[in-house]
């Protein structure tokens, strides 16, 4: 006969039940992407689809979205590989871990601020138009799919560098010492310890590559040029808010649906989980590097020690640098002119900073809500039951912004509220929800291995003891995952901070955020403002970072003791 | 008394029959070779596995519908026995209050075992300041702290050197005196059971048995 447990049940009643987080943030996500996608179903059952696809306009525009995403990701690795092995290759030299920082900032930085930059570098009349000036030669011909494509390859080539770096120094240093013993050159190194180690890694990072370029919007709508330079993100976006044509809209959203969802089923099935090293940003990781650096001697020195392949490996990384460093730099420049003064003090300029802040502060406070709802039932799923895959399921609802893309859930949101409410008054609200969703696949990513690490070493010892609900988290949980869930938060807010995407669809001149300021100042070429309207929101996004990172995650790491 | 009685559980294609009693107050070390399933015997006991069929019975009374912590059971894990980023004092006290919701009384224990295990002025220390010996120390001072009638070692001792190994024996010699529990150690070492004078146990073929040779000793 079973004995009565009354300490079990009157634990049970004062803690919430493993599941209920999850439940929870699948509840709001459901609720926040299903009925958006439901009733812009409901109204592609009324289009003539054969017309749409017959329409030349939507060929010519789906096949640019794929031409442009593919020469991108093929640009951005192919100029990545060789960029990360002249990295590894070089060492350990002064200003390594500047140029590492350097090429993380591109995750942090608004898509709009580098756009801005870009423009001062490679524009019309930029430094490089003045230079080619100089020799008397034509300016570029940079809009259309040459700026779309040095804007991507600014964003992406930095990212897959960071990526292919980190997969290098998974190498365990035996594998190196043994490379070095066995005399192998250059070449061998390649063909038996690198390209095995970056084979695995490079269909994900492709992946990831051509979903961001193939989705991404701001650089397209202010580099592309017209109708022959759009993607259907752009397309859509202009059908809802310039020409109202609503089924276009709606038709047009509903490729882009089904190709997201493609590429996401893709890339779910190549488990391409690319560890995008958001760590490095945050230098969570830096301290560890530092003392393994003190403790030994790099493994690979000696291995690449030609004086004429080390200078054309320096060569690579000062021009990858430039190329980094160069619009950041043209528009800090900018941004200090005539009118520095009077846009910091205009009104327009200060209630814009104002909405930027109440959008990025509270989406990334729903973001990082979401993500622990869901991981904290993952983990019970995963680590206390051991249903591994079950818990990686209710982690993958994170995702649910790849396979519908703001624009996308933009559409979907304008049609679910409007027979109710006047849509662009509710701008910031829908900006909160869209830029939130945004930033949970990121959130998601960046605590999964904390949360679950540090559950696995400890749980037998947290049942043993009986530490669970609010006592685990304020003794335990909370301790160990202050710096990443601080990390966390900081991105998600500086993502929101910079994100047009969202504002750009229900921005009015009632309400308008610091990017969507931006953009209109560059789309009516008030060129000293819109500068120094970029140096402020690159400022407000570092800023943001910055103190919530210190602010959440307090001075000292609480597991370096 | 500690009984299992025909307690099974299959794993993957892995079967093991658990049918054993061991006396209330007893020392018993677990032999086996890696994998014999020896730690799955643990597990039962301490509640981290449920067996599919059988029972397992305290003084009588059936331990299987308690948790974990409920059961009369603490153990002292290979590794990962203390929380990184808490004292050594708030590691004990974890021990007494899951909620870290200490009387004064309570701090004095504390206080007390900790210089027991020879640690006084270590209280405020992380286990990170610590080494291997010293960590493993915090954490049989939470065992004292818990005062369970059951005391489960899983190979406490294997990532430790010669020297502290014996201070660790010698300490677990006295906690076995002052409060008499039922120990089940996990060991690779005849050496380690010779002395704490245990009754060996051996895996074998998915069972457990009483090493015939000293069931006379018992």
């Amino acid at each position: 006969m079973n004995r009565p447990r009354p300490h079990h049940a009157k634990a049970q009643a004062t803690s919430w039940p493993w599941w209920s987080g999850g439940v929870i943030a699948l509840t709001i996500i459901g609720a926040l992407t299903l009925a958006p996608l439901a009733s812009m179903l409901a109204e592609a059952g009324t289009i003539a689809w054969v017309t749409i696809f017959s329409d030349t306009y939507t060929q010519r525009i789906v096949r640019f979205s794929f031409y442009q995403a593919t020469l991108s990701t093929v640009l951005s690795l192919g100029l990545a590989v060789p960029v990360a092995l002249a990295i590894a290759h070089v060492g350990h030299f002064r200003g390594r871990t500047f140029i590492i920082t350097l090429f993380s900032l591109s995750l942090v930085i608004p898509t709009l601020v580098a756009i801005y930059g870009i423009v001062a570098v490679y524009g019309r009349t930029g430094w490089l138009s003045t230079l080619r000036d100089l020799i008397g030669q034509d300016p570029l011909a940079f809009y259309g799919l040459p700026g779309i494509l040095i804007a991507h390859v600014f964003f992406n080539m930095p990212l897959a560098v960071r990526v292919i770096l980190m997969s290098l120094e998974s190498v365990p240093d035996t594998n190196w010492r043994l490379a070095r013993q066995l005399g192998m050159g250059p070449l061998s190194v390649w063909r038996n310890i690198e390209w095995p180690t970056l084979r695995g890694q490079l269909p994900g990072i492709a992946l990831l590559v051509f979903t961001l370029c193939f989705t991404s919007f701001a650089i397209v709508m202010t580099l592309g040029g017209g109708p022959r330079a759009t993607t259907i993100e752009v397309a859509i976006y202009q059908a809802l808010r310039f020409d109202f044509d609503l089924s276009l809209a709606v038709a047009l959203a509903c490729i882009q649906l089904g190709i997201c969802l493609a590429l996401t089923l893709l890339s779910t099935l190549f488990k391409a989980d690319t560890d995008i090293g958001f760590q490095g940003i945050a230098g969570i990781k830096r301290e560890q590097e530092q003392g393994k650096g003190q403790a030994q001697q790099n493994p690979t020195t000696g291995l690449w020690s030609n004086p004429a392949t080390r200078f054309c490996n320096i060569v690579v990384i000062v021009i990858a640098s430039g190329f980094v460093i160069a619009p950041l730099l043209a528009l800090i420049l900018s941004s200090f002119n005539g009118s520095t003064l009077s846009v910091i003090t205009d009104p327009t300029t200060l209630l814009a900073i104002a909405n930027t802040c109440i959008a990025a502060i509270s989406s990334a406070m729903i973001a990082v809500a979401l993500a622990l709802g869901i991981l904290l039932s993952a983990r019970h799923l995963r680590v206390r039951l051991g249903y591994e895959q079950g818990g990686q399921w209710l982690q993958l609802a994170g995702n649910m912004i790849l396979i519908l893309p703001p624009v996308v859930l933009g559409t979907g949101l304008f049609l679910l509220l409007r027979p109710f409410a006047d849509v662009f008054a509710l701008a910031l609200l829908l900006v909160i929800v869209i830029n939130s969703l945004m930033a949970l696949p990121f959130v998601v990513r960046i605590l999964d291995a904390p949360v679950m690490r540090a559950a696995e070493q400890h749980d037998r010892l947290l049942q043993s003891l009986g530490i669970q609900g609010l006592s685990r988290w304020h003794n335990i949980d909370w301790p160990q995952l202050r710096k990443p869930l601080a990390l966390a938060f900081a991105l998600s807010a500086t993502l929101s901070a910079g994100d047009l995407s969202a504002i750009a669809l229900f921005g009015s001149e009632q309400v308008t955020t610091l990017p969507l300021l931006l953009f209109q100042r560059m789309g009516s070429y008030r060129l000293d403002e819109a500068a120094v309207t970029a140096g402020l929101l690159l400022l407000l996004c570092l800023a943001l970072f910055l103190a919530l990172q210190r602010l959440l995650g307090g001075r000292h790491n609480a597991t370096t003791h | 008394m500690l009984q299992l009685t025909n307690a099974s559980l299959t794993l993957g294609d892995r079967n093991w029959i658990f049918d054993i009693t061991l006396q209330t107050h007893g020392v018993h070390a677990l032999l086996g070779r890696s994998g014999s399933g020896k730690s799955t015997l643990l597990n039962l006991v301490g509640g981290f596995l449920q067996p599919d069929k059988g029972d397992i019975k305290w003084n009588g009374q059936s331990v299987l519908p308690l948790q974990p912590a409920e059961r009369p059971v603490t153990t002292l894990f290979q590794q990962n026995n203390l929380f990184n980023h808490l004292s050594v004092q708030k590691n004990i006290a974890l021990g007494i209050s899951p909620k870290l919701q200490l009387s004064a009384d309570d701090h004095e224990r504390i206080d007390a075992v900790i210089s027991d295990v020879g640690l006084a002025g270590y209280a405020n220390k992380r286990p990170g300041q610590l080494s291997g010996g010293e960590q493993q120390r915090v954490a049989l001072a939470r065992c004292m702290v818990r005062k369970m009638p059951i005391l489960l070692l899983d190979e406490p001792f294997s990532a430790l050197d010669a020297t502290t190994r014996k201070e660790m024996i010698d300490l677990l010699c006295q906690l076995i005196t002052d409060h008499k529990p039922c120990v089940i150690m996990i060991t690779h070492d005849a050496d380690d059971a010779q002395a704490l004078e245990a009754t060996v146990l051996d895996m074998q073929h998915n069972q457990v048995v009483i090493r015939s040779d000293q069931v006379a000793n018992n």
